[in-house]
């Protein structure tokens, strides 16, 4: 029932002159509406492929992928994609990064421009809507990176290692921002990260996959039963060792 | 919720303090320093050359002295030719390199586009970049006709190549998660041409002007010294050959400052877009 994300039985090989690389392989995979699913995994194993091709940026080699029941051929504007940097474009004022992707979508309109300005202002960002992205902080930068994929109002939102080009302590107050800004806008969200703790703190669910070709190793439902959840609540609560050490082991790290 | 605000704020402005006033002072008078060395070393190497000439330590005829250039300047004048000398060649040059830049880019701009093209095209680009340019000189003079046209079509062989090759390995240089951003939001190609791509290489295509300013003035001096009846390099050749060397020293001290300046006309279009671009 409401599944607004669907993957059936994904397999993905890269082509290279030195022979076939088998990147996924029998990925299935169901999210709800409004649901926050992170995905972890050994570096390699195609994590990012993966949110490559549910953002249809990517074919797959075998599966399919549907978002809210439509099978994804290209880019769709159901989803919106945040990257690791913000990259956030110099010569742009943050208003006008922010308005990049409606550009591009040839839907600029004097509504879509009032959003974007609301959205600034209840960020956090209005005062530097004509600044350079160079005069901002790390943490003010990806929350305008944030705002420039929610003014094209998805509802889907990819995180493709979305907090890695941040300091440790920027990172957790990033955190708590756009899971706050995600639930606040009640979006669907599928999180790639490296970071345990990081996919604990934030997902409903975390989905563990293997090495190299990657297939999902399981599947951790994540409660901590606290009334008004954010990312560092959800750090100092015990069950979150219980979970890390349960999904450290199933990660099998060798040094 | 978001408290990490007040580290971006930018610096405020602060009381001077009697360091920060005697820093000030010791870069303002190092300034200072320099600028008068300058001068002083450019009155000095005259004014020797002035001496020496005048003393007959050197021959006057073969090293010519600064007061004959001034002689030879104002009575060009006088003919009513040194304007249009000057003018002719700079000219070719604004022609030629404006021309280079504006074609180099757009060679760039199709060779990026189309993977298959920039391949094929590629052991050519390698010749055409390393040959000696100046060695198609004659054959411009019997295609192109011995005039201002060869002479720019010289320019342009010497600083096209070049362009492209710099301007394309500033487009490949670009960030590839730059150009997927642009493609999350369903951007095609043209856009991404033109959100991305072209905006982030204004630095490399200045960087090519500049490069270019200077291949410019090697290409029209090369092609007025084979062709011309007009120009600097025209100048120079003729005085050579005749051996008034008032006339070649007055040539080359005239081009000296007309490619320094022009030069600086590039520095300043730059920094005009650079500060549009608040950076």
């Amino acid at each position: 029932m409401n599944n607004v994300v669907e993957l059936n039985d994904i397999g993905m090989k890269y082509q290279s002159l030195n022979g076939e690389i088998p990147a996924l392989e029998h990925i299935s995979l169901k999210v709800r509406q409004g649901e926050f699913v992170s995905i972890v995994g050994p570096s390699g194993c195609g994590k990012s492929t993966l949110l490559s091709i549910v953002s249809g940026l990517l074919r797959p080699t075998s599966g399919s992928v549907f978002v809210e029941s439509e099978k994804v051929m290209g880019p769709s504007k159901k989803i919106g994609y945040m990257l690791q940097k913000d990259h956030l474009f110099d010569w742009r004022t943050i208003t006008q990064n922010v308005l990049l992707g409606l550009e591009i979508q040839k839907a600029v309109t004097p509504e879509a421009k009032e959003y974007a300005e609301r959205l600034l202002v209840t960020y956090g960002l209005s005062e530097f809507g004509h600044k350079y992205p160079s005069q901002l902080s790390g943490g003010m930068r990806q929350r305008a990176a944030l705002i420039r994929t929610l003014v094209t109002n998805p509802q889907i939102l990819l995180l493709d290692e979305a907090f890695s080009a941040l300091d440790y302590q920027t990172r957790l107050a990033v955190n708590d921002d756009i899971y706050a800004i995600i639930k606040k806008e009640n979006k669907t969200a599928i999180m790639v990260t490296h970071d345990i703790a990081e996919s604990i703190s934030m997902a409903d669910r975390v989905i563990v996959l293997t090495r190299r070709p990657g297939t999902v190793k399981s599947c951790h439902t994540i409660i901590f039963g606290l009334d008004k959840r954010t990312p560092l609540k959800s750090r100092k609560v015990p069950e979150f060792q219980t979970y890390f050490e349960q999904i450290w082991k199933e990660l099998d790290v060798h040094v | 919720m978001f408290k990490h605000q007040k580290n971006s704020v930018a610096l405020q402005p602060l009381p001077i303090s009697p360091e920060h006033r005697d820093y000030l002072k010791h870069v303002r008078r190092q300034k200072i320093m320099v600028g008068f060395t300058q001068v002083f070393i450019l009155i000095l190497a005259f004014g020797l050359w002035e001496i020496c000439a005048a003393c007959k330590f050197v021959d006057p005829f073969i090293t010519s002295q600064p007061s004959r250039v001034f002689k030879t300047m104002l009575m060009l004048h006088q003919e009513g030719v040194l304007i249009e000398h000057i003018a002719v060649t700079c000219l070719e040059t604004v022609i030629g390199f404006v021309l280079g830049t504006v074609l180099g880019t757009i060679a760039a701009i199709v060779l990026w586009w189309s993977e298959f093209i920039s391949k094929v095209s590629e052991p050519y680009l390698v010749i055409l970049n390393s040959l000696p340019k100046i060695a198609l000189g004659p054959i411009f003079i019997v295609w192109i006709g011995a005039g201002p046209a060869a002479i720019i079509v010289m320019t342009l062989a010497i600083s096209l190549i070049v362009t492209i090759l710099e301007v394309l390995n500033g487009f490949l240089a670009i960030d590839k998660e730059k150009i997927k951003l642009v493609q999350t939001f369903g951007g095609t190609k043209l856009q991404v041409m033109a959100k991305v791509i072209l905006p982030a290489s204004l630095p490399t295509i200045i960087n090519a002007l500049k490069i270019n300013v200077g291949l410019s003035w090697v290409g029209v001096i090369v092609g007025e010294f084979l062709v011309s009846k007009a120009g600097l390099g025209y100048l120079i050749v003729y005085g050579g050959q005749v051996f008034k060397l008032d006339l070649v020293m007055t040539s080359v001290l005239i081009l000296g400052v007309a490619a320094a300046l022009m030069y600086q006309g590039v520095v300043y279009l730059e920094k005009m877009l650079v500060k549009r671009q608040g950076q």
